[in-house]
């Protein structure tokens, strides 16, 4: 149990500096920090033990869904942790002709199931998937990443909706509930309270969680439901980069070189 | 893949019309396709599929009344492998859902086919919440996805199955009404992507698909009685256009006309003139179809003479342009 709990740490560690990585790179493009920052460790429990992407093949891994694209330096660093992408295609990232954009393209060959960035189409992808795993019999699970922000849109709901009339007890979906969206907070855009109410409501089996405790995000993603299972992650937007944290100016921004080494600094104690 | 029909079905067929037949082809073409699913957003009756509903339950899917979670869930389906139609009427399977569309069959190339039922002006009388005077010019935009329009019921059971085999999406737009027109009385061949001549001509080219394509052949038989010898093509496909054909006809004759039952921006009209545009010697381009703007509602032939339409209309505007040339 310590074991396992010094590797998610090191692992999402590592997935944060990543993060900061890519940033730097990015440059004058700038780069969506914070979303991806609050989902690192909701995403690095996830790759480190749930998706199996590497070793039970690729008809045995599980699906994992960045419906919320634009965190895709999350998802882009767990994929280096894996060895999947390699360190050196970091410094593509956003440039000419790069895999690797500012929203996930799909190619299956380094872990990307969709292209995904056009906010509220994740989750219908992910019944798509799970259906086709209930037809086929297969035991394969699906996880689907959504932002609190993206839950503004009407397609969220209609797949909210068939995921519980198809019976998708294979599918999960993790909210990162960071309370902010592109140009403020879900209080001020749009509200957004009570969302596991809302779930429960479409008869989805709720946990709410605390989206930085790893503890709590492994047991919540743990267990088995006999309907589609949703997280809510409670998470700080920016976590880990002092200056970001609950600061949506960086939302998507630039990183200073020495913005980027006090934060790989902090990291790292 | 042998045929489950022969000509004896087109006359019942043209009965039907374009939906029943698609519903009804569909109870044969899955015992040939047995892994094919089929996803309607709660339009089952519409599409001529409750019989199909019935007895392939595990091949059918119904979705609700949500379009754009239809193609989501489509696509996610599509992805692990399964081959997938999905249906409702034309605007709420193309429009509604248009993004849906883009990002996951156009950006992504996952393979999934569309039937839009009952596009054009066919549903007049519910007004133009349910005509579809758009869906092509929309879905054109997009990469990677094929457009078909039949023009008779037999054309709806081939361009299906040649859909089925074909290797991107497809968007196959139904039109017309119950007892249309029978267009195809022989058994022939369809491909995707290769026009049919329908009636030979040496003067004109009338250009056009869908169940309007009957109008034309009325318009050219007249044109003929007055001398003026006039072909019918059968572009069934406006996507990827039968470029050979048209290059072919630029080239010999004096006038070319599309008819179509879309808007002419951006439909059939606006591919051809978009393919001659480079030429230098180019014979004009008369653009029969719906001019831009929603009338007031009515039945299908009331709308059909509404936007001129109807073969006199189309004879008319021939000779008028014709003869002043």
């Amino acid at each position: 149990m310590i074991e396992q709990r010094k590797n998610f740490d090191e692992f999402i560690k590592q997935v944060r500096i990543n993060i900061l990585k890519f940033s730097l790179a990015a440059g004058s493009d700038s780069a969506h920090i914070g979303g991806a920052l609050s989902c690192a460790d909701i995403m690095g429990v996830l790759y480190k033990k749930y998706i199996k992407i590497v070793e039970s093949g690729s008809d045995k891994r599980n699906r994992f869904i960045l419906s919320k694209g634009h965190a895709c330096l999350a998802l882009y660093s767990c994929l280096v942790e894996l060895g999947l992408i390699k360190p050196e295609e970091i410094q593509t990232f956003e440039k000419n002709e790069s895999r690797l954009l500012g929203h996930p393209v799909i190619n299956k060959e380094i872990g990307i199931e969709f292209s995904t960035g056009s906010l509220g189409m994740g989750l219908s992808l992910g019944i798509g998937v799970a259906l086709s795993f209930k037809r086929e019999k297969k035991e394969n699970n699906v996880y689907v990443l959504l932002g609190d922000g993206e839950c503004n849109e009407g397609s969220i709901w209609e797949s909210a909706m068939s995921a519980v009339n198809f019976n998708l007890d294979n599918l999960t979906c993790i909210i990162d509930n960071n309370g902010f969206q592109q140009t403020g907070t879900n209080e001020q855009i749009m509200k957004n309270s009570n969302i596991a109410e809302k779930w429960k409501s479409f008869n989805w089996d709720v946990h709410e969680i605390d989206g930085h405790n790893i503890n709590e995000i492994d047991n919540a993603l743990s267990i088995v439901s006999n309907k589609p299972k949703l997280i809510v992650a409670k998470t700080i937007k920016g976590k880990g980069l002092k200056i970001a944290e609950e600061n949506n100016a960086w939302h998507h921004s630039m990183i200073s070189k020495q913005q980027y080494e006090d934060g790989v600094k902090d990291l790292n104690e | 893949m042998n045929k489950f029909y022969n000509t004896n079905s087109f006359k019942l067929w043209s009965k039907l019309g374009q939906r029943a037949v698609f519903g009804l082809g569909m109870m044969e073409i899955i015992k040939k396709h047995k892994d094919l699913i089929v996803i309607t957003a709660d339009v089952s009756t519409s599409a001529g599929l409750d019989r199909f509903r019935k007895n392939f339950k595990d091949n059918y899917v119904d979705v609700g009344i949500a379009e754009q979670n239809m193609i989501g869930i489509a696509a996610g389906l599509a992805s692990e492998g399964h081959r997938i139609i999905t249906t409702t009427f034309s605007p709420f399977q193309t429009l509604r859902c248009s993004e849906q569309i883009k990002v996951m069959l156009g950006y992504m190339k996952i393979k999934v086919i569309m039937v839009g039922l009952a596009s054009g002006l066919v549903l007049g009388p519910l007004g133009f919440t349910h005509c579809s005077i758009e869906d092509v010019a929309l879905l054109r935009s997009i990469p990677n996805i094929s457009i078909v329009c039949p023009a008779d019921p037999t054309e709806v059971i081939k361009a299906t199955e040649a859909s089925i085999n074909h290797n991107r999406s497809v968007y196959i737009r139904l039109t017309g009404s119950s007892n249309m027109r029978q267009i195809y009385n022989e058994d022939y061949d369809f491909k995707i992507g290769e026009s049919i001549t329908l009636k030979n001509g040496s003067d004109i080219s009338i250009v056009s698909n869908g169940s309007i394509i009957a109008e034309c052949l009325d318009a050219a038989n007249f044109l003929e009685a007055k001398g003026i010898s006039t072909e019918v093509i059968n572009m069934h496909t406006i996507k990827p256009l039968d470029k050979k054909k048209l290059n072919e006809i630029f080239l010999n004759k004096k006038l070319i006309v599309s008819v179509e039952e879309h808007n002419v921006i951006g439909g059939l009209s606006s591919s051809i003139a978009e393919e001659m545009s480079e030429l230098k010697n180019k014979p004009p381009l008369v653009k029969i179809g719906i001019n831009d703007f929603y009338s007031s509602g009515g039945n299908y032939e009331y709308l059909k003479g509404v936007y001129k339409l109807k073969s006199g209309d189309i004879s008319n505007k021939i000779l008028k342009y014709y003869e002043q040339s």
